[in-house]
């Protein structure tokens, strides 16, 4: 077989289907050397499915996987491995009680032997320094202290190190969702320089922007199929939103925010961070969105839960004045509980209302599922399965069916939308919109600059003090960037 | 506003050097605290009975120590794998049956009967993973046939030590009580082999994130069968020193070492999940307890009747310290 030329990976048909649900109906894919492939799709399109049939952690139930141009009839993730063929899962793969350099040692069965911890600590911070230069992170840190940003870059990193064997693919699922613009940004620049130098990657993102402005071919997956695959030149966002099946188009939900703004309605919130020195307030009244922005990790995750704990217990500094419900924004660590069924965790929030007497009536529980279900959109045949039958989306569709379903007046989103695929964000931001003309108030965390544009108000914040406060018209990108980076603090 | 956006990261890299400076200050407290502990408990020893502070004190009091540090770096190999190992007590006094009789009589039956022991325990954690069972449940059944077995060998107290295990025990080094020497030794070669060596990291990390391992093309199977035999290693080691230092046995001699082994691990740092354990601190945690447990309590002048009781509440004092310091930790 002459290698040069031939694709790195193949795969001819590739069916899978889980139970009763088709996951994969026979994907033709293959990624060429040199190239960056795109691949979008909704939660729940297939995408990581593939990818794991790409990486060898499944395998087809029929169809073919060729790689380098022979056929691999035993394919499975150590053959992966000596093909060249490496994956950044979508769920963090590291192992929170060893240290970033130990962690780098479980992806490669050869560092061994005398003085490995040497090597492996000079490994892994030598492309953490190629990736992501002034990274501050050391090989000695224990992962589980360190962000969850932070993680990801060591995660990312770790997939790129090399010692004898061959790379060639590196699949990134979600690669940026934890991390904010700038390293997001020394991230794709690597890629660019790692596919110029004749490496491929395969980068699955739900930032649109990303993927055209980094694929040289995008691949677009709907409900287990291949839809379009074509030039990343011949896509724009409109089309790609279209292709993926993407419910409407943002332009109208400016205009019915615009529309629609009561005036004066009752105070919700009035908070001020604790590290703020001058007397600025974060103000909420019922019926706002209220955006918390700025580069991840300067204090917004902190005053929501701030707001959250005044809400029960008096805080110096913090007024609440109605019930609140969080929705996590690491929804594996603060959101689900694994051992529950997907009802059971949308119901947790609500128990008082469930309650027949001493005991939770099952039947109140279903009926709440069943509303949420049908009103949210949550894909599932059975609401009392396991929450983690449900694909990534699903879940967090869960978690604000969790929040919403529930008296609380004021809802606090934690990043909630990490990793969410765009229609069901679409559906997400419908919602919000309703459930504050009905009254309710949000507050809303966000690393997407898009998301901001639901938002009646813009806090910005850095090391933990708002340093700008933006009305709806007088938001933009340029704007937030300037206040996150400026040294006026 | 590229000038502007390097001040910023050089911010950022500042803040978060001082944020790691406290997560290292939290954590060297956290891995002090079980040495912590010791202290404590030795400084009221030597306040309540100076005269105890000495060669001959140390190696009467520390006298249980070494088959109790064994049955505890038994039982943390065991939770480095997110595991419970309930049956590690009477394994412990079935050992040292078969050391007070076969061992001694026809030590060639009783270190085949030992090493099937160890290969039972390899068994064991194979059967937990292939079939997915929960550990506490089949140890527990275990803890009984190991039991059985006990009281079938030797149905009453009796038997006698091998001779060479007795003057083993009886070693008597210069300057340092051989509790002590034993203890160290213990510590480091297992610190060594768990936390050190490349292997221990796949051991650790099938603790950590079994998913992530797997995906990495490593045998989560012979991560847990090599742990559980390991811990079948060190509890034959256990009960030997046992049998070494009360020269007979008894079928229900090791049944408080299933508590105090876990108590050893957690005591010395050790979680219940996630693969974080340690070695050294499970040592200094099962020394912590071998002292807290009798010489303590009696100087302290507590009735055995209240001896179990209070050994009991020094648990409690010391874990919610533990607790405390992992909180500010966050």
């Amino acid at each position: 077989m002459p290698e040069g030329n031939a694709d790195i990976i193949r795969l001819n048909g590739a069916e899978k289907h889980f139970g009763a649900v088709r996951a994969l109906g026979g994907v033709d894919f293959h990624v060429g050397p040199g190239e960056c492939v795109g691949l979008v799709g909704h939660n729940g399109a297939g995408k990581s499915t593939l990818m794991h049939m790409v990486a060898g952690t499944l395998t087809p139930d029929s169809g073919q996987i060729g790689v380098h141009g022979g056929i691999e009839a035993n394919y499975s993730v150590s053959r992966a491995q000596q093909l060249g063929i490496r994956c950044v899962f979508q769920e963090l793969s590291l192992c929170p009680n060893l240290s970033v350099a130990e962690n780098t040692r479980i992806n490669h069965a050869s560092l061994r032997g005398f003085g490995w911890r040497r090597k492996a600590a000079d490994l892994i911070a030598a492309k953490l320094d190629e990736i992501f230069p002034g990274h501050s992170i050391s090989p000695s840190d224990i992962v589980g202290d360190l962000s969850i940003g932070r993680r990801q870059m060591v995660e990312v990193a770790r997939a790129f190190t090399v010692i004898q064997d061959r790379l060639d693919l590196v699949i990134l699922d979600e690669p940026t969702s934890s991390l904010d613009s700038h390293t997001a940004g020394q991230l794709l620049a690597f890629v660019r320089r790692f596919v110029a130098g004749g490496k491929s990657c395969i980068l699955i993102s739900h930032v649109l922007g990303e993927v055209l402005r980094n694929a040289d071919r995008i691949v677009v997956m709907r409900d287990g199929k291949v839809v379009v695959a074509d030039a990343a030149s011949a896509f724009d966002r409109d089309r790609l939103v279209t292709a993926m099946g993407g419910a409407e188009a943002r332009q109208r939900i400016a205009a019915e925010i615009a529309a629609a703004k009561p005036g004066a309605s009752p105070l919700r919130v009035r908070a001020r961070p604790a590290a703020q020195k001058d007397g600025t307030d974060l103000v909420a009244c019922a019926g706002e969105i209220i955006g918390l922005a700025g580069l991840a990790g300067h204090g917004q995750t902190d005053l929501l839960l701030a707001i959250f704990a005044a809400a029960s217990h008096a805080r110096a500094g913090i007024q609440v004045t109605a019930p609140v419900a969080l929705v996590a924004g690491d929804r594996q660590a603060d959101g689900i509980f694994p051992q529950w069924s997907i009802a059971q965790n949308i119901g947790i929030r609500s128990l008082a209302r469930l309650r027949n007497r001493l005991l939770i009536s099952p039947q109140r529980e279903a009926e709440l599922a069943q509303f949420w279900q049908k009103k949210i959109g949550i894909r599932t045949p059975d609401m009392n399965n396991n929450i983690f039958s449900l694909s990534g989306g699903n879940q967090q569709k869960a978690l604000f069916a969790r929040a919403l379903g529930s008296d609380a007046e004021i809802v606090l989103m934690d990043d909630p939308m990490r990793g969410v695929d765009i229609g069901t964000k679409l559906e997400v931001y419908d919602l919000v919109r309703e459930e504050a003309g009905r009254g309710r108030t949000f507050l809303w965390y966000t690393t997407e600059t898009e998301e901001l544009d639901n938002c009646d108000h813009v806090y910005v914040f850095k090391n933990g003090r708002i340093v700008a406060n933006l009305r709806r018209d007088e938001l933009t990108e340029e704007k937030i960037i300037q206040s996150s980076f400026g040294d006026a603090a | 506003m590229r000038p502007e956006m390097t001040a910023a990261s050089l911010e950022t890299a500042a803040r978060t050097s001082a944020e790691r400076g406290a997560l290292a200050r939290a954590r060297l407290l956290r891995g002090l605290l079980p040495a912590l502990s010791l202290a404590l408990v030795l400084l009221a020893i030597a306040w309540l009975n100076p005269r105890a502070i000495s060669y001959f004190g140390f190696s009467l009091m520390l006298n249980l120590a070494i088959p109790i540090a064994l049955a505890t770096i038994a039982q943390m190999f065991v939770i480095s794998g997110n595991e419970l190992d309930l049956s590690i007590g009477t394994f412990v006094g079935f050992v040292g049956c078969v050391t007070a009789t076969w061992l001694k009589e026809a030590p060639l039956i009783g270190v085949v009967i030992l090493l099937g022991s160890i290969f039972v325990y390899a068994l064991l954690g194979a059967l937990i993973h292939l079939r997915n069972l929960p550990s506490i449940v089949v140890t527990l059944g275990m803890s009984f046939v190991w039991q059985g077995l006990a009281i079938l060998i030797l149905p009453k107290p009796g038997g006698k030590a091998p001779d060479w295990l007795l003057g083993l025990m009886a070693f008597k080094p210069p300057l340092v009580p051989f509790p002590i020497i034993a203890a160290l030794l213990i510590g480091f070669i297992v610190h060594f082999g768990l936390m050190r060596t490349s292997y221990g990291v796949i051991l650790r990390g099938s603790g950590g994130n079994p998913a992530a391992l797997g995906r990495a093309g490593w045998s989560l199977l012979k991560t847990k069968i090599v742990l559980f035999a390991l811990a079948g290693l060190f509890g034959v080691l256990s009960g030997m020193a046992l049998i070494g230092i009360t020269t007979s046995a008894d079928a229900n001699i090791g049944n408080g070492y299933t508590l105090l082994a876990i108590a050893g691990v957690i005591l010395g740092g050790g979680e219940f999940v996630g693969g974080r354990v340690s070695p050294i601190g499970a040592v200094i945690g099962a020394l912590t307890l071998a002292l807290a447990a009798s010489p303590l309590l009696t100087f302290m002048h507590i009735p055995p009747d209240w001896q179990v009781a209070a050994n009991g509440a020094i648990l409690i004092i010391v874990l919610a310290a533990r607790v405390l310091i992992s909180r500010r930790e966050r």
